[in-house]
């Protein structure tokens, strides 16, 4: 049904760089969230021509479905070193690392790690979830003690399982990065928090800054077996008592 | 007259209901209408109360959500 | 031609990959490599070029995939244990179309083995390595000089059928000097420009660059293209060198530093009235199958020699199957075999 633009005027509209393609997260994903705050930057810092988008292993995997840009599928854990040698190949790219848990804080640790340590002029967003979606819900480094999993069926145990691994205050712990913070998407307050983090980000590439690594606490109600909105309690009211908000570093 | 209104794109729509918890004016709810997906879609039930707050559409994890103001509440750019 | 040089055969092959405009570099240390990796320390950085030591040779080979996607000329290098490390990534190059050089100075195994030189890496250059049906061009070179032409050859190749190319080299001739005539440097003008880089979507489409597609009849269909490129490798890219085959009664088979002491066998045997000839693969993938077989047909026996258990072994016994007798003789663990040893072999076998 056509709107009447007489009367009314469009203040809220989909992002120009993203896609018409209809995403294939889950109904509630905040990986969903994240998309449309990334079209929003990629449009506002006017960047779609230079971005270059890197897809991990993982529920985002098709991310390169969801920006008009140019973008990498890479292997599992090895999207931050695919980011370095793209960006040291063209430094006029601004490109983009996007990681869940395994890939970021698992298999991909020391990639991450180093890349943070060389201070490379990239921007990483990382999806802290706390479980592994794709592959069916096993427990990720971030998965909270007692969280049940499908390899941690009676709640992840520190003994023989460890803690929760809080890789962007290890990070923040480089003498190199720019800006480390944790943000979270569970209200709108903290999604308006989220996309000035990740405008932040992104402009301290644009301007040649550093290395910028965004912490997103995210949901999953499919393996954490909520409703979406019961997710985003559970984010605010467990999942961020492990993992506080907030700049780590800002050298910005 | 109502400050604002959305429009919910129905076969966008995931039916995750985000975005009826994120309105402070308790417009939305769900149709009881399937799209062609399957997912129960989301609708303005109290249009009225609408005010183009915009928060529904920034929680959307879809961007299945337009927003509309009241042209003479809108700012010139 | 450039300037006469005495160099080792891991420095050569830093310099040729330097002049064939390799823009860049990244590496873990591993023995017997050491002195390429010192050399792109050297040099890439003082030309403006990238140097990265990455923090292990998975990353190294993820950080080669990221510069290929974005258009530039790239290349990695380690040894056997490390190039294991690299498979992963070797099948994501290959399965996403990106061309790369990837230097094996290969050395005794399986495991940790030892720093001295082998050929026993020649089942995962040649048959795969990574998982999924793939191959990589693989040049081997026999002696110092060639290992700068092969090297400067696999970025022309490289880019010209968007494949990864490894230099299977060992680490006696990573480590021994010879003079060189350095080729000059490209002319970076004359590259191939590449169309499908993800330079950024500037007044085009995006591009992506992957390996992977849920569905599998794309992915078939991706399986398909690459299988027509390697056919058209097969077809066109094949080199071997023969010597002294034209009367051979008996002939060695072998590649890289083994077909050079090989050279030297052929000489002492022909002084001793043995009619013995060399076949030399150069390229071990795609492998010279017919040239061996039509060879094969003229002589009694390809004695097949190599530093390993016999892995180019079976190629050869492919090609020649009853055509010729086709012995083996290896030496393991990182042993060079003599000119004296192999002699004793070919005499076994000459009748």
């Amino acid at each position: 049904m056509p709107v009447d633009t007489k009367h009314w005027v469009k203040v809220f509209e989909r992002p120009a760089s993203l896609t018409m393609a209809r995403s294939t997260y889950c109904p509630g994903c905040h990986h969903g969230i994240l998309t449309r705050i990334i079209g929003k930057t990629i449009d506002e810092l006017e960047i779609a021509e230079r971005m270059l988008v890197i897809a991990p292993v993982g529920c985002s995997v098709f991310a390169y479905l969801w920006y008009r840009c140019d973008a990498l599928q890479v292997a599992h854990g090895r999207a931050s070193a695919v980011a370095t040698g793209a960006k040291r190949a063209d430094p006029n790219l601004i490109v983009l690392s996007y990681q869940g848990d395994g890939d970021f804080a698992s298999i991909g640790i020391a990639e991450s790690i180093h890349a943070a340590n060389r201070g490379e002029n990239i921007s990483v967003i990382f999806v802290n979830n706390q479980v592994y979606g794709m592959t069916g819900g096993e427990m990720a480094p971030t998965t909270l003690i007692g969280q049940k999993t499908t390899t941690t069926p009676q709640g992840r145990n520190a003994k023989g399982f460890g803690y929760p691994l809080r890789i962007s205050e290890m990070i923040a712990q480089l003498e190199a990065p720019v800006y480390v913070t944790r943000q979270a998407l569970y209200d709108t307050k903290h999604i308006l928090q989220a996309e000035k983090a990740i405008k932040k980000a992104f402009t301290n590439q644009v301007e040649g800054k550093g290395y910028s690594l965004v912490e997103v606490l995210s949901n999953c109600p499919t393996n954490w077996h909520m409703t979406p909105t019961a997710s985003n309690r559970h984010v605010a009211e467990v999942s961020e008592k492990v993992f506080p908000l907030g700049d780590l570093v800002d050298r910005g | 007259m109502p400050k604002g209104m959305v429009v919910v794109k129905k076969e966008e729509c995931k039916g995750c209901g985000l975005c009826i918890a994120a309105c402070p004016q308790h417009v939305l709810a769900f149709s009881g209408e399937l799209n062609k997906s399957g997912y129960t879609v989301v609708h303005m039930e109290r249009p009225e109360d609408c005010t183009g707050c915009t928060f529904c559409a920034l929680t959307c994890p879809d961007v299945a959500i337009e927003v509309y103001r009241e042209r003479a509440t809108v700012k010139e750019a | 031609m450039g300037e006469r040089t005495l160099l080792r055969g891991n420095e050569v092959i830093a310099e040729a990959a330097i002049r064939a405009g390799c823009q860049c570099y990244f590496a873990y240390p591993i023995t017997p490599q050491a002195e390429l990796l010192e050399h792109m320390a050297e040099h890439m950085p003082r030309l403006g070029r990238t140097f990265v030591q990455a923090e292990s040779e998975t990353a190294a080979i993820s950080m080669v995939y990221g510069a290929s996607a974005v258009g530039a000329r790239t290349m990695t290098s380690s040894s056997s244990p490390g190039i294991s490390l690299k498979q992963e990534g070797i099948s994501y190059l290959a399965g996403a179309n990106l061309p790369a050089v990837i230097v094996n100075v290969m050395r005794g195994g399986p495991g940790l083995g030892d720093i001295a030189p082998a050929q026993a890496d020649y089942f995962q250059a040649t048959k795969g390595g990574g998982h999924g049906d793939y191959h990589v061009i693989v040049l081997g070179p026999s002696t110092v000089p060639e290992a700068g032409e092969l090297t400067m050859l696999a970025f022309d190749l490289a880019d010209r059928y968007r494949i990864p190319v490894m230099i299977l080299a060992d680490g006696m001739l990573g480590q021994m000097m010879e003079p060189v005539e350095l080729p000059d440097p490209v002319d970076p003008a004359s590259l191939p420009k590449k169309p499908w880089a993800a330079t950024g979507a500037k007044a085009r489409a995006p591009n992506i660059i992957l390996s992977f597609d849920l569905d599998p009849e794309v992915l078939q269909g991706m399986n398909n293209e690459l299988q027509d490129r390697y056919r058209k490798i097969v077809a066109n890219e094949i080199r071997y060198e023969e010597t002294m085959t034209d009367d051979a009664q008996i002939v060695i088979a072998a590649y890289g530093t083994v077909a050079r002491i090989a050279k030297s066998v052929v000489r002492m045997a022909r002084a001793e009235g043995i009619k013995l000839g060399a076949f030399r693969p150069i390229t071990l993938w795609p492998y010279p199958y017919e040239p061996l077989r039509t060879l094969a047909d003229r002589v009694d026996t390809i004695l097949t020699v190599e530093m390993s258990a016999g892995q180019m072994w079976e190629d050869v016994r492919l090609a020649v199957g009853e055509r010729a007798r086709t012995p083996f003789y290896g030496e393991l663990g990182g042993i060079v075999p003599t000119p004296r040893a192999i002699l004793r072999e070919v005499k076994k076998h000459a009748g």
